[in-house]
């Protein structure tokens, strides 16, 4: 159902065309399957290529003199230390440290960086971002792109068929190939791949190129979603949110040591605080026994039938071969191995801490 | 004599005596998507029209699907908890999911013929 606040994808012709079933989510229509169905375009994606319509994703261009500084007070993020090119996984946090948004900010220029952000948090993301601008020389400039991905392990050739060349491109980095193009070695599969944002005439001519290519396939967001999860990729609202942290998110990798004591970071006096402290809950791999998904939303328990946690992502894995979710356990019950119990509709089922990924990433690091 | 029956609900139920084998359409199989999972009843469990009979999972989602008259299962597909896919390749066929033993027949009258169905389906 399209209701009047729901945006239409620029390519939604394409995707009509291919035959897609729509849904609604973070504000769009998405095609959520093709006719393959999500079982064939998740196993797809892994032995060759995938293609996403990610244009409900936000790119933004912080720039000026005061753009590192603004990027290092908004995220726990040491800008300076990047590479031309360097990509990073970040968040914006509250004074509480709760997540707002995960992000990822590539370095483009001396003063110049590119923001990925989530469709269903852009609009709060670009508030804050102005907001927090108003105290540094820097700006920031919203894009108006279509955005692809082109995810599995022959992304790379398939690319360079098309006359787009990667060479030298690694795992998280980007770069602007051409005049409004933004491109990244990335994604949200586990799979080597790119993220390419660039003009809707551009991505009309370059999508023409990639369909002709028998190895590439439309990808849904229901097989986008599959995929993250059996990469232990989490997903802004389900899996992390304002009300979680990346102390007990298990992100802290991506928040570089010295950071943690001397940032200048919003939400870092309260990080330090959690990490004193010790994070109370964490988010892990959760395993259902059985064939059973265990969705988001159910409560977790321990043998004694006492309160757990809850599972905040769940399916079922097509390359796993077996049901899949994360969610958050008390620390006590955090080893990969724990028995804890979900409540199934009235029924208890087993499911062990599992560690995360469920399928291992085979990411192209330089 | 067999006649099938449809309901709004995209199940379909084939009526031999006062047995009735109950599945999706092929149609509410194709919305659902590849399942993964097919929660069956016991035999002899007792349904209201309008309970929650069976609970058929894809990748994404679960589903209800819902008893279309009253009665008392007879029979669940046990193919399904090894090949859930059956719902999927074959819904009005092999992927058929409980039989029960119809309370009142009188119900059968408010369900749609294939003409009906097709219509409602559109």
């Amino acid at each position: 159902m399209t209701g009047d606040n729901t945006h239409n994808l620029p390519l939604a012709d394409l995707h009509s065309a291919a035959g897609a079933r729509f849904g609604a989510f973070a504000g769009w229509n998405m095609p959520l399957t093709y006719p393959a169905g999500v079982m064939k375009e998740h196993l797809h994606t892994r032995e060759h290529v995938g293609l996403f319509d990610i244009s409900h994703m936000k790119l933004f261009v912080v720039s000026g003199p005061g753009a590192a500084d603004l990027l290092n007070r908004a995220c726990p993020l040491d800008s300076k230390a990047l590479e031309l090119r360097q990509s990073k996984y970040t968040f914006f946090l509250t004074e509480a440290a709760g997540i707002i948004d995960d992000l990822i900010i590539t370095r483009l220029g001396d003063e110049r960086f590119m923001v990925v952000a989530n469709a269903g948090n852009a609009a709060t993301d670009e508030a804050h971002l102005r907001d927090l601008a108003k105290g540094f020389d820097a700006t920031v400039e919203p894009l108006d792109r279509v955005f692809i991905a082109i995810q599995g392990p022959e992304a790379a050739e398939v690319l360079a068929k098309a006359g787009i060349v990667t060479d030298g491109l690694f795992f998280m980095q980007g770069l602007e190939p051409r005049a409004n193009w933004f491109m990244s070695r990335s994604g949200y599969t586990g799979e080597d791949g790119f993220e390419i944002g660039l003009p809707e005439a551009d991505a009309r001519e370059l999508l023409g190129k990639l369909l002709g290519d028998e190895r590439v396939m439309w990808i849904g967001l229901a097989a986008r979603d599959s995929l993250r999860l059996e990469a232990g990729l989490c997903l802004h609202g389900n899996d992390i949110t304002p009300e979680t942290d990346p102390a007990g998110a298990g992100l802290m990798w991506a928040i570089p040591k010295d950071l943690r004591t001397e940032g200048t970071f919003i939400g870092r006096a309260a990080l330090a605080k959690i990490l004193a402290d010790g994070a109370v809950e964490k988010r892990v791999g959760l395993k259902p026994e059985g064939r059973q998904p265990v969705r988001s939303g159910t409560q977790l328990f321990d043998a004694d039938g006492n309160p757990a946690g809850r599972v905040t992502s769940g399916g079922f894995g097509p390359s796993a071969g077996f049901p899949v979710a994360m969610g958050y356990v008390p620390a006590s019950l955090s080893k990969a191995g724990t028995r804890v119990f979900a409540d199934v509709r009235g029924t208890r089922v087993p499911v062990d801490v599992h560690s995360l990924p469920f399928t291992q990433h085979r990411y192209r690091k330089g | 004599m067999t006649k099938t029956y449809y309901t709004e609900d995209h199940e379909w139920l084939r009526v031999e005596g006062d047995i009735a084998t109950v599945g999706i359409t092929d149609y509410a199989q194709e919305q659902l998507g590849d399942l993964v999972f097919v929660e069956l009843p016991e035999a002899g469990r007792k349904l209201a029209k309008g309970d929650v009979a069976v609970v058929v999972e894809s990748v994404k989602a679960a589903s209800d699907v819902y008893a279309p008259l009253d009665g008392e299962i007879t029979d669940a597909n046990a193919a399904l908890s090894s090949d859930p896919a059956l719902v999927n390749s074959a819904a009005t066929g092999e992927g058929w999911l409980w039989k029960m033993k119809i309370a009142n027949a009188g119900q059968l009258e408010g369900l749609m013929d294939e003409a009906g169905y097709k219509a409602h389906i559109g």
